[in-house]
């Protein structure tokens, strides 16, 4: 087995033991990029030469005995809207094209103090806005388990990037199912942590009051790994809750006995493939059957969260991605006639359709007359989609859902059909509208593509979470580790 | 003015807040200083940068709600307020749009003695913009980033305003306001408080007319000239049979005339919604109280007690209240119940602004203590020393920070009030001065004040001037 397939966990054993050095981790790594990177097509910025001088710094480190972070020298893909000091961050868009932010997000900051090793930045749908990667301007990344089929996004970089053994482990974000779906599509597990849980400084903003940044991993003690790691109190973000974190790998239990597992209906209902139904139901099958107990729940807003999610989010967006305005930073039109066909050229050409799209939905909703009418009823729904969460966790411990409604489909199969996109986010949107923490874990394959089971619990509640999902692996013997590419 | 049409003008100020730092960065809140380099990715709207509140501003905006008895909203929340400008990074300001920190408040301003009221619809925290700059140098505009994220107050008036002169008043009482609670600068050239107008004209016992706002008015006299103007344009208009229509115009100052920005149709919708990168904010009912009882009496309240308790003029009374050391010199010495309050206003305002002003001292650590100025006051106001030996007074204590007691004791300063000893010297003074008796008789009365003088040069100053006159006066009666 070369380096690159091992887990993180096993791998810092190794390197703590000297079995192995960061530099030939990396190195292996970047064999292994070099290797698939034209078939996979995750990264879209390569940091070798300085991944490398970070690795021979932790082997000094490690060198003269000193004790080092349980993840120094593990090699991190991040996706390409955190910012990264000196490092292209251009949301994969051609608006920031060219941008090095001249600082770096404070989970890049926790990172480095960790020493883990920097990969490169990771390709994604436009300002995340998307299900497939299809939206980047430079390219899109293909499923590592069948290139023909999309990764999922948008966060497609960072799941297939881990999936490919192209990273170890990565950073994603999540606003609507951003992280959860492409690790479901690509066979990983993905956690999208409790909103405030996570600092957001750094990270550029889609809506603000929805993203958040969260582990990718091919196992649930990776995951709960680089989540220890990344969460904690920010005085830089007011949105990022001040209590004390537990580390989640030292209190990762395998044990479900006992643990109450809420299945809502409505999650299973028309437009989930039947094979992602009893791929799901299997799985909680197998946890009843270690001794978790099974029970129906309701959360009947579910049907109009998508609505209120591309509300609230595409509201938030058309004033986040205001800034995009050709002035300070980024593209900037190249003819132009005065200050407002500047501004009008340089967006025109500087964003791509679904961007725009999303622009013009939440500047609409927003508009005097419209605002009570879309923006506030949204938000009505919000608190009650919030309020029948926190009814439910007061009989369940975790809710499972499917992460998706289908396996990964075909690259270009709905790329001209955004409502047939935005439908494959029904299962996760919920989540961040209620601001809790979900993880997507592998659960068995549809015609040898991966299919993602989402397990949801109460705010700040990971630990509960990652205690099942690593139950439910240590029950199925382990997750796969890295996938062939063909 | 033309008599059959009143006047109704509402006012927006924009005060900078003088904290140390912004209100969403921990950049330096300074003016003047090297263009953008007061500057951080927070206030220069980086992609991925957040605000998080600079508390002190909530504080200060507090203060300026108790001074414009505002009911202080403890739970509020901060909104975007979307637009694009190049001075503007994030393209939009962070400001307050339903719920304001401050709100429901009132302001009494003093007109010609008489106090009026007006209404004070909300104070909201904001955010400032950027500046852009043109030069001639250079084709395009250049824009400097120091000014973003500088902390500013909005205080919205009631439409309560009749006069330009009450615009003016209801201004300088704001300042006055804000510079005695010491949250602004105040410093209008460098635009630290800034003002929007609101006018319309209507004829009396009819309803309000359609009201046009007026942006660019950067100074307090501006204002009073565009409301001036504003007044006159609509009178005319509806004279000649027009009607006014709601819009934005922009005032001249140097052509003294207003021309239309944009229309009511043109209007900007500037899609407010709850600013998500920042927690509804909190303040605790201790601290709202805490901060009430922490304000100074104020300028505008001081005034009014002057005029209306002291009997003070307005002038005089606004003259005190405008320095904090003056008024509070002034309250010291009230308070002992030494002196009238005139006598001792009237000794502020002249030899002491004097001694002040030339030597730059600090009013309140000069020998001259309250104690003192009372004592001064009231022993000329009794006559027992006359108006010149009081400046003796007043300088030796100020050169020897003596007693005024003790000085007039060292110095013989005490004028001789006795009957005999003025009648003597009044018989011995006209009798040595018949031509200016003769004179006095024949109608020409400043020959009084010629002996009387004599009479005081006699006692070698000593004399009561007030008794030596009437003695006088006395003698040539006969």
């Amino acid at each position: 087995m070369e380096l690159y397939e091992k887990s993180a966990h096993e791998l810092s054993e190794m390197l703590k033991n000297k079995k192995c050095s960061a530099v030939e981790l990396t190195e292996s790594v970047f064999k292994r990029i070099s290797d698939v990177e034209e078939k996979v097509d995750a990264y879209l910025t390569i940091c070798k030469d300085t991944a490398l001088e970070e690795a021979k710094k932790v082997d000094e480190k490690l060198s003269i005995g000193e004790k080092l972070h349980p993840l120094a020298g593990i090699p991190i893909g991040i996706k390409d809207n955190i910012s990264t000091k000196g490092i292209k961050t251009t949301c994969a868009s051609k608006m920031l094209g060219e941008y090095v932010p001249p600082f770096d997000a404070s989970v890049m900051n926790k990172i480095k103090s960790a020493d883990m090793v920097i990969t490169g930045k990771l390709n994604m749908d436009e300002f995340a806005m998307g299900s497939s990667t299809e939206n980047s301007y430079f390219k899109t990344t293909k499923n590592p388990y069948d290139l023909s089929r999309i990764p999922g996004g948008s966060s497609g970089g960072s799941a297939a990037a881990v999936a490919a053994g192209e990273a170890v482990v990565s950073l994603g974000s999540d606003t609507g199912g951003s992280i959860r779906q492409p690790a479901a599509y690509c066979g990983v597990v993905g956690l999208k942590p409790t909103y405030g849980s996570v600092s957001r400084y750094g990270l550029v903003a889609f809506a603000s009051s929805l993203d958040q940044i969260g582990p990718i991993g091919r196992n649930v003690t990776d995951v709960a790994m680089l989540q220890s790691v990344i969460c904690g109190h920010d005085k830089m973000d007011a949105t990022s809750k001040n209590i004390e974190y537990p580390d989640f790998t030292k209190s990762l239990s395998s044990n479900v006995k006992g643990l109450k597992i809420g299945i809502p209906k409505e999650y299973f209902g028309k437009g989930i493939d039947s094979s992602v139904k009893t791929s799901v139901m299997n799985a909680v099958k197998e946890l009843e059957n270690n001794g978790a107990v099974v029970k129906e729940i309701s959360l009947p807003s579910t049907d109009y969260a998508i609505n209120a999610y591309y509300i609230l989010s595409s509201a938030e967006a058309s004033s986040n991605l205001a800034r995009f305005d050709g002035v300070k930073y980024g593209y900037r039109t190249e003819n132009y006639n005065g200050l407002v066909d500047m501004y009008e050229k340089t967006r025109s050409e500087g964003f791509g359709d679904e961007v725009k799209r999303r622009i013009m939905l939440g500047t609409f909703v927003l508009s005097s007359g419209y605002y009570d009418a879309y923006y506030k009823k949204a938000k009505l729904l919000q608190k009650k989609i919030s309020d029948e969460f926190n009814g439910a966790f007061s009989d369940v411990d975790i809710i499972a859902t499917p992460t998706t409604p289908s396996a990964a489909f075909k690259i270009g199969e709905n790329i001209g059909d955004p409502l047939k996109m935005y439908a494959t986010d029904i299962c996760t949107v919920t989540i961040n509208i209620a601001g809790l923490p979900a993880v997507s874990l592998p659960c068995g394959k549809d015609n040898g593509m991966p299919v993602g089971m989402q397990f949801i619990a109460n705010k700040f509640n990971e630990q509960t979470l990652l205690n099942a999902a690593f139950g439910y692996e240590q029950i199925v013997g382990g997750f796969n580790s890295v996938a062939a590419i063909k | 003015m033309n008599k059959d049409y009143e006047m109704v003008v509402g006012l927006e100020v924009h005060a900078e807040l003088n904290t140390e730092s912004k209100i969403y960065c921990s950049c330096k809140n300074a003016f003047g200083l090297e263009v953008n380099t007061q500057v951080c990715p927070i206030c220069m709207g980086m992609p991925g940068t957040l605000p998080t509140l600079n508390e002190k501003v909530v504080d200060y905006a507090i203060k300026m709600g108790h001074a414009l008895n505002c009911t202080i909203n403890s739970v509020c929340k901060q909104d975007r307020k979307n637009y694009f400008y190049p001075d503007l990074p994030k393209a939009y300001q962070i400001s307050q749009a339903e719920v304001p920190l401050c709100q429901n408040g009132h302001l009494d301003i003093m007109i010609d003695g008489e106090i009026r009221t007006i209404g004070v619809t909300r104070i909201h925290i904001e955010e400032d913009a950027g500046k852009l700059l043109h030069d001639e140098a250079f084709a395009g505009s250049l824009v400097d980033l120091n000014r973003c994220g500088v902390p500013l107050i909005e205080i919205v008036s009631e439409p309560d305003i009749r006069s330009s002169a009450e615009a003016k008043a209801y201004l300088d009482t704001i300042k006055s306001i804000l510079q005695y609670i010491d949250i602004s600068d105040c410093k209008m050239q460098e635009g630290s408080i800034r003002c929007d107008v609101n006018v319309s004209v209507h004829k009396k016992d009819e309803p309000f007319g359609t009201r046009c706002e007026m942006k660019n008015v950067n100074s307090f006299s501006a204002a009073v000239r565009g409301i001036e103007y504003e007044y006159s344009r609509q009178v005319a208009l509806i004279e000649a049979g027009g009607t006014v229509v709601q819009e934005t115009r922009r005032w001249d100052d140097v052509k003294g005339e207003s021309i239309t920005m944009r229309s009511k149709e043109d209007a900007q919708d500037y899609r407010y919604f709850p600013e998500p990168d920042l927690l509804t904010i909190v303040v605790d009912e201790e601290k709202i109280k805490a901060i009430k009882e922490s304000l100074p009496e104020l300028p505008n309240i001081k005034v009014m007690r002057y005029v209306k308790e002291l009997g003070l003029t307005q002038i005089d009374a606004t003259l005190i209240t405008e320095a904090l050391d003056k008024s509070k010199l002034f309250d010291d010495t009230v308070k002992l119940g030494k002196g009238s309050p005139k006598g001792i206003a009237k000794w502020i305002l002249s030899d002491i602004s004097k001694y002040i002003n030339e030597t730059g001292k600090d009013i309140n650590s000069t020998p001259l203590t309250a104690k003192r100025l009372g004592e001064m006051v009231e022993i000329i106001e009794k006559g027992t020393i006359s108006n010149a030996a009081g400046k003796t007074v007043f300088e030796t204590i100020l050169s020897d920070d003596k007693d005024p007691s003790v000085i007039i004791e060292e110095k013989s300063l005490a004028q001789n009030s006795d009957n005999d000893f003025l009648e003597n010297i009044a018989k011995e003074v006209i009798s040595n001065n018949e031509k200016s008796v003769t004179d006095y008789k024949n109608g020409k009365t400043n020959a009084l004040g010629f002996l009387v003088g004599q009479c005081m040069k006699a006692s070698k100053g000593k004399a009561n001037p007030g008794m030596m006159k009437e003695i006088v006066e006395k003698y040539l009666a006969e």
